[in-house]
């Protein structure tokens, strides 16, 4: 892992950070196995240098990306966002990136660009979960996400290429990867090898596998659970043991609404959920 | 060679060890928050995961028995069907303590709302009669009643199953290889129940 440079956050008012020792070993990445703990030991021999991220669709100027092009842009600011999973727990991590709004509006996206349709690495010989139906839960790779236009030209969405102020260790997702901060942790699409500008609402993986479960828009809403589980409070992963958890209560759009709840207004949010 | 009596003694020891031993060992690691970054799943699963190992343990207790011409085997038995049980209420005293943190609301109203706790608590009923009624007093008491209502483990086995099925989020290969084994261990049986009915018992 390489030390990036950046602009750091000014806005340091979360108290607790989540351990980088956690942020780093407790990881969904089907890619690299199904258990959370897999991904750090599977990924850990992952070189994601040479990389190549192709920007492309209804854009003018279609963008290729290498990897020095990603690490080492100039406009990389540290982001200090909780990630609320929709399995009911949560982190808080200093990400390092730059807004998705900067590099779409360098391709220069065509009027009738609706959807951003985003899609990770899938490859066999590097990501044992891919070819694997057993550690890799048998789910149709690669793995796709999507969102609306305004929601990928938000301010707040960024694209990660660190935290903890170095490069993505590959279980998070290495080289790049989405961080939508108001949005189920699955949104947030890892290891990134395509953005697509579209005028379709794009597939995504979650919501083809269970789509009662998982929505397009996932948006985090305390007042819709998951079918399985109550969504109105959440574990914060810290550095407490068992016996010193903490338990909030979870915030509508993760705390971020007066940000962006404006998107969604007049949307019926327990159908789109 | 050890009597039978010291066999049944020395494997309830290592029983009782390697419970109790497995239990303190995860407490203590997951106090020390040295049971990975998230202890609170880890010590939910821990417990349901242990509690169907001890029952598909229970199950195979007979067939062994039989197959090695061991019986005192069977004097094990219900050790590790309590096991079984106990891992049971600790899942679920988990579950409630550290997932919901005490909350009674909570609880009740997830124990309402979602069909795959139905399941779960429908299992732990069963494991609560199992459990009650193995004390010997009741046994003899019960009579033949006791053998029917023990056969209850069959649906259980099936119920915690399923339980551990619905629970997964993608990944369902781990409950359907349990599957497997307790459809196993379900078949083996089978030839056994035929003989006994065709054997006519004398009535008492």
């Amino acid at each position: 892992l390489k030390p990036l440079s950046y602009v750091a956050d000014a806005n340091r008012s979360e108290p607790d950070l989540t351990p980088e020792s956690k942020v780093t070993s407790y990881n969904n990445f089907y890619e690299f196995g199904t258990q959370k703990d897999q991904p750090a030991e599977n990924a850990k021999d992952f070189n994601p240098d040479p990389w190549t991220l192709l920007v492309s669709g209804m854009v003018n100027k279609p963008i290729t990306l290498g990897y020095e092009d990603l690490i080492k842009r100039r406009d990389l600011q540290e982001r200090i966002y909780r990630l609320r999973c929709v399995e009911a727990w949560s982190m808080v991590i200093p990400w390092i990136g730059f807004p998705l709004a900067s590099l779409l509006k360098q391709a220069d996206p065509q009027g009738s660009a609706k959807y951003v349709a985003f899609e990770s690495l899938a490859d066999k010989s590097r990501m044992p979960g891919v070819g694997n139906y057993f550690l890799g839960g048998g789910i149709d790779y690669p793995y796709v996400e999507g969102l609306r236009m305004d929601e990928a030209m938000h301010p707040l969405t960024i694209l990660a290429v660190g935290l903890y102020g170095k490069t993505l260790p590959g279980q998070n997702g290495a080289p790049v990867r989405l961080v939508v901060p108001w949005k189920y942790g699955f949104k947030s699409i890892k290891s990134i090898v395509s953005i697509r500008l579209t005028d379709k609402q794009p597939p995504t993986t979650w919501n083809k596998l269970a789509p009662q479960e998982y929505g397009f828009y996932a948006n985090v809403n305390p007042a819709v659970d998951h079918p399985r589980w109550s969504q109105a409070r959440e574990r914060r992963i810290l550095s407490g043991g068992l016996f010193n958890q903490t338990y909030i209560d979870t915030q509508p759009f993760n705390g971020y609404a007066e940000q962006v709840a404006s998107l969604y207004k007049g949307m019926d949010l327990r159908r789109n959920y | 060679m050890l009597s039978a009596g010291k066999k049944v003694l020395l494997l309830k020891y290592l029983i009782h060890l390697g419970c109790l031993g497995s239990i303190g060992w995860l407490y203590q690691a997951a106090w020390q928050d040295t049971l990975g970054p998230d202890p609170v799943e880890r010590v939910i699963h821990f417990c349901g995961i242990a509690s169907l190992n001890m029952l598909l343990l229970t199950l195979c207790v007979s067939p062994l028995a039989k197959h090695f011409k061991a019986g005192w085997l069977m004097q094990t038995r219900r050790l590790l069907g309590l096991y079984a049980a106990f891992f049971a209420l600790l899942h679920v005293v988990n579950y409630w303590v550290f997932e919901l943190a005490l909350s009674v609301d909570m609880f009740v109203s997830e124990l309402i709302k979602r069909p795959y706790i139905w399941v779960g608590m429908l299992a732990l009923s069963i494991f609560s009669a199992l459990s009650v009624t193995s004390i010997n007093n009741i046994r003899r008491r019960m009579g033949r009643n006791w053998q029917r209502l023990h056969n209850l483990i069959y649906p259980l086995l099936l119920l915690v199953i399923w339980h551990f099925y619905w629970s997964v989020k993608a990944n369902v290969s781990e409950p359907i290889f349990y599957g497997l084994f307790a459809l196993v261990l379900m078949l083996i049986r089978i030839p056994n129940r035929l003989n006994f009915s065709l054997v006519k018992r004398p009535n008492k």
